[in-house]
């Protein structure tokens, strides 16, 4: 039986072609109202940073033996939870750095994001969470960490040493882009943790 | 139950035309008004409910959810998922009145928490609920699902409700992550730091995903509403249409009866027939084995 208004040779009968366009309408509605909350929820994956350095003192107050603690903020208004501390010490001829430069290493372990603290009387980074421990330059020398720990990029204006944004190192101590604790560095890890457009580059080494 | 009339039918006993011919006849109920005011007071909730339900139609809906057969063998391990559901209640309810006191800003989400536990009246009592049902929760959802798994309730034509029941712990899961951080206290702190880590550690899609809990590369201003919102708006509206779901299909199949309840079988079909005897008798057929011994 032929349906109602049926005419000779139609490939789609007026029923179906009312359901397609109502779902079409109704999937454009859908999406018009879907897409932009979603990317209004995303959004700060794709935000760039701004490039913020701060003074942590003049540039006796580091030497290349060991690291002077400093605080800094990393992220405005939010107090408390928005600053981190950092551990500043000039660049060491015996590690093969530059005497003029300055080595900022974040207390972010490398492991799951736990604060390190460097302990004088071993010369090493520790972390209380999980064990991990680093050695001077911030390199893994025990526990679960898989890279060594980040750094901050540092310069020195008006004879004051600034901190600038973070970067990640590899094994070699390699600068690469930020990537967060328990990813990898180096090697194919560069393309498993993929670079986010949220960091900043990392300095030329 | 008394019901409305009809139309056409004056009210419903049948003898209405006779009833309005008559006129002024006397009815019983009506004829001393003490007395039917406290006959109409004792049909007031019947009448309320009778009114309801024929604007509804709910009653046949309740009575096949609430009063269909379960099968032999039934007993206090089938009240695991209404124990979970109840627990998801409570957090439902105290998480509101918790909403009314708490601030999700970094800088004063811990004072909000502290106010609302040593100042306000019961506080300490309705966070209390909130944060040991959260627990509650957790563990009931365990043991419901070990009581699916070790009874085979997980099995053909329920495979479905199975998966609806994963989606529902991990839900579960989500809420008891976003959940521990709001009293933004030093533990809840960086334990989220460190969850967020271990949500990056995935390849590919792991960095990004940090990125989206934290709105940014790092632990920012918005990143406490965001798990706010998630706690409360996103993760609750998608647990309540799962255990619809989830009830929906409880409901249409039916539960499982215990594994040691035989019950759809007859004694005779119930003895178990030796291993070797079914193996050596596979190319004669089922039925020789039957006969046999």
């Amino acid at each position: 039986m032929k349906p109602v208004g049926y005419f000779e040779g139609e490939s789609m009968t007026r029923r179906r072609v009312f359901t397609l366009a109502g779902g079409a309408l109704g999937g454009l509605a859908g999406a018009g109202i879907i897409l932009p909350a979603l990317g209004f929820a995303v959004a700060p994956i794709f935000d760039q940073p701004e490039e913020d350095w701060q003074p942590v003192g003049p540039l006796d107050d580091f030497v290349p033996e060991t690291y002077v603690p400093r605080v800094i903020t990393i992220v405005q208004g939010i107090g408390e939870a928005g600053k981190t501390t950092v551990y500043v010490r000039r660049g060491s001829t015996d590690l093969g750095e530059d005497p003029d430069s300055y080595v900022a290493i974040s207390t972010r372990c490398a492991h799951l994001g736990c604060p390190v603290r460097f302990v004088q009387a071993a010369g090493n980074f520790i972390c209380p969470c999980h064990g991990g421990v680093y050695g001077f330059q911030g390199e893994v020398i025990g526990g679960p960490p898989v890279r060594p720990l980040d750094r901050f990029q540092t310069r020195v204006t008006d004879d004051l040493v600034e901190i600038g944004p973070r970067y990640s190192v590899t094994s070699q101590l390699e600068p690469v882009r930020a990537r967060d604790p328990g990813e990898f560095t180096g090697g194919v890890w560069e393309y498993l943790y993929p670079p986010r457009p949220s960091t900043a580059a990392p300095p030329s080494s | 139950m008394r019901r409305p009339p009809k139309p056409g039918h004056s009210n419903g006993n049948g003898d209405a035309p006779a009833a309005l011919e008559n006129g002024d006849a006397p009815s019983p109920v009506t004829d001393n008004p003490g007395k039917r005011l406290t006959t109409g007071a004792k049909d007031a909730p019947a009448d309320l409910v009778g009114w309801v339900d024929e604007r509804m139609g709910a009653t046949s809906f309740l009575t096949a959810m609430l009063m269909r057969k379960v099968p032999k063998g039934t007993n206090w391990f089938y009240t695991l998922g209404s124990a979970t559901l109840f627990a998801f209640v409570v957090q439902a309810i105290t998480g509101v009145f918790l909403a009314m006191y708490y601030t999700p800003s970094p800088v004063e989400a811990y004072a909000s928490i502290t106010h609302l536990t040593n100042d306000v009246f019961l506080g300490e009592f309705v966070r209390g609920m909130h944060k040991w049902g959260a627990s509650v929760m957790v563990i009931l959802v365990f043991v419901h699902m070990a009581r699916t798994f070790f009874f085979g309730a997980y099995k053909y034509p329920r495979e479905l409700n199975w998966v609806i029941g994963v989606v529902l712990l991990i839900l579960t899961m989500v809420m008891g992550f976003t959940g521990y951080l709001l009293p933004f206290d030093q533990r809840s702190y960086w334990a989220t730091i460190v969850g967020v880590n271990i949500n990056g550690t995935g390849p590919i899609v792991g960095p990004y995903l940090s990125d989206f809990l934290r709105a940014g590369p790092e632990f920012g201003a918005t990143t406490l509403s965001r798990f706010y919102a998630i706690h409360m708006l996103l993760v609750p509206g998608a647990i309540i249409a799962m255990i619809g779901a989830h009830l929906y299909l409880v409901v249409k199949m039916g539960t499982t009866a215990p594994p040691w309840m035989r019950a759809d079988l007859k004694p005779k079909d119930a003895r178990r027939e030796p291993v070797e005897a079914i193996a050596d008798g596979s190319a004669n057929g089922a039925s020789e084995n039957g006969n046999a011994s």
